[in-house]
C-alpha cells in the first residue's frame, strides 16, 4: 500500500521548464515516477526534455490523464497555480515552492475547500513512497521501502530521520513533508489518519517544530484514535521567542507554539518524544523490536 | 518586517483610521518645533514617544508627557540617544534615535484592537477587547472570553456588520458606532493592502468628546509579500536590527544571532533548529541559527562562514549538512574556499551526508585544512562542544 502516491500515480509538473522544475522532474522520473507532462503558460505545444508542455493544467489533465501535480512555479504565482490545479480536478497537489505570501495562501486554502483536491505543502520537500514513487525534491537514494510512515514540517530533518532508519535496515512506507508555512493543506492529523488506515505502515514518526498548535491537535487524535505507535520529535527547543526560525511558520508568538508545550501534549497522548534528533532511528528500532518480540 | 509606530500611523491615516496629530523629531530643535505646532493648534499637552521596534516603552521611560514647549524640548534631549530597556528589548536595550511628538487627548476608555492570522482556521481574525493598554497575551491567558473575535472571509474583508457587532460588544456609545465601523474597516483594509502579518492598536481610545483614536499602532509585514510593496521595503530601519543579521539578509541567508559560543551552519530550517537543540543537549550553547537553504552555492557558503566567524563569541563551528538539493561537494568547496579566505583559527567540526558525499569528503581531505570530521549528529555535537570548551 503506502499512502497517497504509488506506481500508478500520473504526475504533471507545473513550472516544468524552469531550472528547479526541470532538474527535479528528471530526478523523479529516474526514480520511477510517472511524469506525464508539464505546464508552462505560453509554452504549450512544445516538448521539454521529451515531455509535452501545456498552457493550462486543464489541457494537461485532458491530454495526459494526470491525477497529481507538483508545483515549482515562483512564489508570486504559486497560489494561483495551486488553484488552477484544483480547478482542473487534480486530486493531489504538491506545493514545493517556498515563500508564497500568506494572504495568497489564505485565498487558495479557501478555494480548495470548494474542490476535491488535497494539497500537500506548500514550502515542503514533497512525498515519497520508497520503491514506488517520488514526487518532490528529497534525495531518493537514502530511502528504503518498508513499514515506517513519516510526517514532518521540515525537509532536511526528514532526510535525517530517513537516513537513520535506512542505515539500520528499517524501511519507510511513505514519507510526507507537510511544509513549514503557517497555512498548509495536509496537516499532521490528516497524515496520521491516512497512516492509521494504511496496512503497510506499522509505526509513524511525526516531526514537528515550534509555531502554531498543529502538533497539539494531532496529539489529541493520537490519543483518541491511533492504533499504531507514534514516535515524535520537536525542533526548536532552544529557539528564542518572537523570531522566525527560517520557516515562515516556525515562530513562537505571544508565548505560544513553544517546543515544551508541544512535547507535553504529545507525551500525554502516549507519543514517544525523542529528546535529541539523533535518537529517532534507535527509538524506532527499539519500538519495532519490542513489537516483534511481543 | 517590523516598522515604527510613526510609520504605521502614516499608513493608517491613508486608510481613514484616526490617529492623534503628531510629528517626528530627530533632535531637540525639531522636537521643540513639533511641540510648538501642536500647542499652537490647540493641544493642551504633548506626548514625547521614543521610536524603537519594541513594546513596553512606557514602563521603560520612553513615553512622557510635557505641558509646555520647553518641557517637551527637555524631555526630547534626555530621550534621544538614551538606551531604552523594555521587556521586549532584552537587557542590552535599544538606542533611541527618533521621537514622535503627539498631542495629548482626553482619554475616556482604553480598548484593544488587533488583526492576526489564525493558522488553524487559515483566515485572518479581527480581535477586540475592553482590556486596552494591557498585553493581549496576558488577557488571553487570564480571561480568554474577554477577547472578541470576527473571522475575515478571504477575498472580502471586515464587513460593516462585523465591525458594528464588535463596536457594540466593546460597549461604545450609539453615536460612536459609525465612527468605529469606519475605523475598523479601514484598519482591515490597511492590513490586507499592505500584506500585514500582524496589526495592533493598543490602546484604541475613546475620548470624553466622543472621538476615537489609535493611540498606539504596531504593524508587521509578511516578508514573503514585500516583493509587491516596494514602498514598504523603504520603511525598513536596519539600525533596529543586529548588524550580522543585516549582513546575512544581503545574501538571502537565514541567520539569527544567539548568546552561545558554538557557531553553526546547517541546511534547512528544521535541521538547523534541531542542530541548536542537540548542541544544548551535549552541554553547549548555540551562537546562532543559520540556515543556508536548500539551493545554496559556494559563494553563499563563503558569506555564511564569514558571518559566523565575525561573531566574537564563537569558539568552535559545527557544519551540519544533509545534502538533498545542496550537493555536499558544492558545500565542501565553499567551506574550503571560505576557510582559506578567512584563515580560520577556530576548530571546525563537519558532519556531511547526502548527495555526492564521497566527493565532498575527498575535497575536504585534499584541502590540507584541519577539519574535525564527525559521523553522526550526536558525535558532531559532542565533538564541537568539547572543542569550544578547550
Amino acid at each position: 500500500m503506502s499512502i497517497l502516491v504509488d506506481k500508478s500515480t500520473r504526475v504533471i509538473v507545473q513550472g516544468i521548464t524552469g531550472r528547479e522544475g526541470t532538474f527535479h522532474a528528471k530526478a523523479c522520473a529516474e526514480y520511477g515516477t510517472k511524469i506525464v507532462g508539464g505546464v508552462t503558460p505560453g509554452k504549450g505545444g512544445t516538448t521539454h526534455e521529451g515531455w509535452p508542455v501545456f498552457n493550462t493544467v486543464q489541457e494537461a489533465v485532458d491530454k495526459t490523464g494526470a491525477d497529481t501535480s507538483v508545483i515549482f512555479v515562483p512564489p508570486q504565482f504559486a497560489a494561483d497555480a495551486i488553484m488552477e490545479a484544483a480547478d482542473a480536478e487534480i486530486e493531489l497537489i504538491i506545493g514545493i515552492t517556498e515563500g508564497i505570501p500568506t494572504l495568497d495562501m489564505v485565498r487558495a486554502w479557501e478555494f480548495l475547500q470548494t474542490r476535491r483536491a488535497r494539497l500537500i505543502g506548500p514550502n515542503c520537500p514533497g512525498i515519497i513512497s520508497p520503491g514506488k514513487c517520488k514526487i518532490g525534491i528529497m534525495p531518493g537514494r537514502i530511502h528504503l521501502e518498508g513499514s515506517v510512515g513519516i510526517v514532518s514540517r521540515s525537509g532536511t530533518l526528514t532526510y535525517e530521520a530517513v537516513y537513520q532508519l535506512t542505515t539500520r535496515g528499517i524501511g519507510q512506507s511513505t514519507a510526507i513533508g507537510i511544509g513549514g508555512d503557517p497555512i498548509i493543506g495536509t496537516n499532521f492529523l490528516d497524515a496520521l489518519d491516512l497512516f492509521n488506515r494504511d496496512p503497510q505502515t506499522e509505526v509513524v514518526i511525526m516531526i514537528g517544530e515550534i509555531g502554531g498548535n498543529a502538533e497539539e491537535t494531532a496529539a489529541e487524535f493520537v490519543k483518541a484514535r491511533m492504533k499504531k505507535p507514534v514516535i515524535g520529535f520537536i525542533a526548536g527547543q532552544t529557539a528564542p521567542p518572537g523570531r522566525r526560525m527560517g520557516h515562515a511558520g516556525a515562530i513562537i508568538s505571544g508565548g505560544h507554539g513553544t517546543a515544551s508545550e508541544k512535547i507535553k501534549a504529545m507525551e500525554a497522548a502516549g507519543i514517544r518524544v525523542c529528546k535529541s534528533p539523533a535518537e529517532i532511528g534507535e527509538t524506532v528500532a527499539a519500538t519495532i523490536g519490542v513489537k516483534a518480540g511481543a | 518586517m517590523k516598522i515604527h509606530e510613526y510609520q504605521a500611523k502614516d499608513i493608517l491615516k491613508k486608510f481613514s483610521v484616526a490617529v492623534p496629530r503628531g510629528e517626528v523629531a530627530d533632535d531637540r530643535d525639531q522636537a521643540i518645533a513639533a511641540a510648538r505646532n501642536l500647542f499652537d493648534a490647540g493641544a493642551s499637552g504633548v506626548v514625547v514617544k521614543a521610536q524603537i521596534h519594541a513594546g513596553g516603552r512606557g514602563k521603560g521611560g520612553g513615553v512622557k508627557i510635557a505641558k509646555s514647549v520647553d518641557e517637551a524640548g527637555e524631555l526630547a534631549s534626555k530621550m534621544l540617544g538614551m538606551t531604552l530597556v523594555t521587556h521586549q528589548t532584552g537587557p542590552e536595550g535599544r538606542i533611541v534615535r527618533r521621537l514622535l511628538i503627539e498631542e495629548t487627548l482626553p482619554i475616556e476608555r482604553e480598548l484593544y484592537l488587533g488583526i492576526v492570522l489564525d493558522r488553524a482556521e487559515a483566515k485572518p481574525v479581527f480581535m477586540a477587547s475592553q482590556a486596552g493598554g494591557m498585553e493581549i497575551e496576558q488577557v488571553a491567558a487570564e480571561t480568554p472570553n474577554a477577547i472578541l473575535k470576527e473571522y475575515i472571509a478571504p477575498g472580502m474583508g471586515l464587513e460593516a456588520f462585523q465591525a458594528r457587532k464588535l463596536a457594540f460588544q466593546l460597549g461604545l456609545k450609539p453615536d460612536q458606532i459609525n465612527q468605529a465601523v469606519k475605523f475598523m474597516t479601514g484598519l482591515y483594509k490597511a492590513f490586507q493592502e499592505t500584506d500585514s502579518s500582524l496589526m495592533e492598536i493598543n490602546p484604541f481610545i475613546t475620548c470624553s468628546d466622543g472621538r476615537l483614536f489609535a493611540l498606539d499602532a504596531k504593524m508587521n509585514f509578511d516578508d514573503n509579500a514585500l516583493f509587491r510593496h516596494p514602498e514598504l521595503k523603504e520603511l525598513r530601519d536596519i539600525t533596529e536590527e543586529d548588524p550580522l543579521e543585516v549582513e546575512a539578509s544581503k545574501y538571502s541567508l537565514n541567520y539569527i544571532k544567539l548568546d552561545g559560543n558554538v557557531g553553526c551552519m546547517v541546511n534547512g530550517a528544521g535541521l538547523a533548529m534541531a542542530t541548536m537543540d542537540i548542541i544544548k543537549y551535549a552541554g553547549g550553547m548555540p551562537a546562532n541559527f543559520l540556515d543556508v537553504g536548500g539551493g545554496a552555492n559556494a559563494e553563499q557558503v563563503t558569506h555564511a562562514f564569514e558571518i559566523l566567524l565575525s561573531d566574537k563569541n564563537v569558539k568552535a563551528v559545527l557544519i551540519n549538512i544533509f545534502g538533498g538539493i545542496l550537493r555536499v561537494d558544492t558545500l565542501a568547496r565553499g567551506v574550503v574556499e571560505a576557510a582559506n579566505k578567512t584563515q580560520i583559527q577556530l576548530p571546525v567540526v563537519l558532519r556531511l551526508e547526502g548527495t555526492n558525499v564521497e566527493q565532498g569528503r575527498e575535497i575536504l581531505q585534499q584541502s590540507g585544512l584541519n577539519f574535525i570530521v564527525a559521523e553522526t549528529m550526536k558525535d558532531a555535537a559532542e565533538k564541537v562542544v568539547a572543542a569550544a570548551r578547550a
